[in-house]
């Protein structure tokens, strides 16, 4: 630390400080200060776009504020909650949401694990499969939604002629199946990856070992494959749950959450720009913003699974 | 290992599966950008006469082309700031010890599962008041943030499989910091940031719910955004084919990302749920 001349006026405090401050050896202290230097600007970022947001959000909730008229906003309290939560319309949308949730979360699942086995065991054209699979992951949602959703066109798509010109969209059960499908198609490459990777920590003599021993392939994958693939399976899992439960791209084209198709985002969406309801909206953002730490909380305490990036300081 | 025609025709076929459901969607949409507007409604998979009409519509219209010039201009911005902050952190977290760090990650993490509708109404509401609404730094900066947490794992895992002891010898060899910097420590440490680059740019590119939300007109609004709310290229056009062209170009990106970077966007992906 350099001396500086500049510091009379606070030189008694500052000596009591830096005295205080020399149990720590020199490059010790240049250490701590350099890493929160270069931590601080990454850190102003993200505080900025996301802790004071959503702290007003919480304050915008307590309010009645409509955007049409906002010189009339006022305190309610829990006003807005109990609107939402005494609304049909949340609760289907919850309803909804968790559908699409479980559904697609399991079916990806079993067909990533499928994925990751194939990419893992494949004798030929491993780069191919895998180049392949990464366009779904790549491909703008948007743009692959548009793809399903003109495919279920009556009359224009080519899978709608094979259904017998059927009209899925326009009826909630189907058109909820479908948005399952578009999440499904786009998703399970991702989860096939990270399995994968979980895949490729088992040890091969483990399964040499066992086959010695006359295991068969499926006791093979259920008791060793399995058991040691748990950790790479729950952050799989949390990972995708988590997105699964904030889905709004796919059903803002697939159905505009029409036919009672909207998830909890879609809502929260409709009530900030149709309803231009600042009050309503937040309280719906705080409450998704909860239930997502519910299902975090689960995973994390509830299954055990370890949190990415736990290790990461060691 | 010796593998038997069997072998080889089992796996043959489930590759052929699983390359054919990933492509399918992607060759539908592309089919149907060629079709013609008066054939459109015809639901065979490929076009009967082919036409780039839908490709010349969406590229004489502003509707389409200035959302493609914000794409690329707040992708790239975005991504460039968050790799630079990124890696700065990133080297604090891997090289340095310091208290705070844990929290640092556990806010990573928080920000990588975050419900983005939750920020939506707030956002909305500040980016008004602080003329931030319906401009470029307006969806900067919330891409920034969200793209930092994964920049900060990827980073971190790469700069920690770093030899840094390498940086030594080199000024014990005679270099200066400068030039272990360069010419040791940088080539090392590119391949990262070029993954992390690459995430971080599809991420700004995919987004779509701030893109939606933050900006009103096509002075911020990003080609995803742009297109939910095609109506096409003219009045009376149909907009199927508009919006399958202009589908098919946002995508053609990132099939070239794919095509080039294979390994690094599955390493990349990987690295921050499996090292972490």
């Amino acid at each position: 630390m350099s001396t500086n001349t500049r510091a009379v006026a606070a030189g008694q405090t500052r000596a009591e400080v830096r005295r205080h401050r020399r149990r720590l050896p020199e490059g010790k202290r240049a250490e701590r200060r350099l890493g929160w230097l270069l931590c601080a600007p990454a850190v102003i970022v993200m505080i900025a776009v996301t802790a004071y947001p959503i702290v007003y959000a919480v304050y915008l909730s307590l309010q009645r504020y409509d955007l049409r008229f906002p010189s009339q906003a006022t305190f309610i309290g829990l006003g807005n909650y109990a609107a939402v939560l005494s609304s049909p319309y949340w609760w289907q949308a919850l309803k909804v949401t968790v559908i699409i949730t479980v559904f697609s979360v399991a079916i990806e699942l079993v067909l990533g694990m499928l994925l990751a086995l194939l990419m893992h065991r494949t004798l030929f054209g491993r780069g191919t499969v895998r180049t392949s699979i990464l366009i779904p992951y790549g491909i703008v949602t948007v743009a692959a939604a548009f793809s399903w959703q003109y495919a279920w066109t009556p009359n224009e798509g080519y899978l709608s002629a094979a259904f017998n010109n059927s009209a899925p969209l326009t009826k909630t059960v189907t058109a909820i199946a479908i948005i399952i499908l578009a999440e499904v198609w786009k998703t399970t490459p991702f989860m096939g990856l990270l399995l994968l990777a979980g895949l490729s920590l088992v040890p091969e003599d483990l399964q040499k070992a066992a086959k010695v021993d006359g295991a068969t392939a499926w006791q093979r994958f259920v008791r060793i494959t399995l058991p040691l693939m748990k950790p790479a399976i729950l952050v799989a899992l949390l990972f995708r749950t988590l997105d699964a439960f904030r889905i709004f791209d796919n059903i803002f084209v697939l159905t505009q959450g029409g036919n009672n198709t909207y998830s909890v985002s879609i809502l929260g969406y409709d009530n900030l720009f149709t309803a231009l309801n600042l009050g309503i909206g937040s309280a719906i953002s705080i409450l998704i913003f909860i239930c997502v730490a519910i299902i975090a909380f689960l995973f994390i305490k509830g299954f055990g699974a370890a949190v990415p990036g736990s290790a990461m300081g060691r | 290992m010796a593998t038997t025609v069997k072998q080889r025709v089992g796996w043959g076929s489930a590759n052929i599966v699983a390359v054919v459901a990933a492509l399918i969607p992607v060759l539908w949409i592309a089919s149907l950008s060629f079709k013609d507007p008066a054939t459109i409604t015809d639901p065979s998979f490929l076009p009967h006469t082919w036409t780039w009409a839908n490709y010349r519509g969406i590229f004489s219209s502003s509707l389409f082309t200035r959302p493609l010039l914000n794409s690329i201009g707040i992708g790239i911005i975005a991504t460039f700031i968050a790799v630079v902050l990124a890696s700065l952190a990133a080297y604090a977290v891997a090289r340095l010890d310091f208290p705070g760090k844990q929290v640092l990650i556990g806010m990573c993490l928080l920000i990588a599962m975050f419900p983005i509708i939750s920020l939506v109404t707030p956002l909305f509401s500040i980016e008004r008041a602080l003329h931030l609404f319906n401009t470029w730094p307006g969806l900067i900066i919330p891409y920034i943030a969200f793209g930092l947490p994964l920049g900060i794992y990827i980073l971190s895992a790469f700069f920690r499989e770093i030899p840094w002891e390498l940086e030594k010898a080199a000024k014990v060899d005679g270099a200066t910091p400068f030039q272990a910097f360069t010419k040791v420590i940088a080539p090392l440490a590119a391949p990262g940031m070029v993954t992390t680059a690459i995430l971080v740019f599809l991420f700004c590119w995919n987004e779509f719910l701030f893109a939606i939300s933050l900006t009103s007109t096509t002075a911020a609004r990003t080609a995803p955004a742009a297109l939910a709310f095609f109506t096409g290229s003219s009045q009376f056009a149909v907009p199927t084919g508009s919006i399958s062209a202009a589908a098919v170009v946002i995508t053609i990106p990132i099939i070239i990302f794919v095509l080039f970077f294979q390994r690094r966007i599955v390493a990349g992906l990987t690295s921050g749920a499996v090292k972490g």
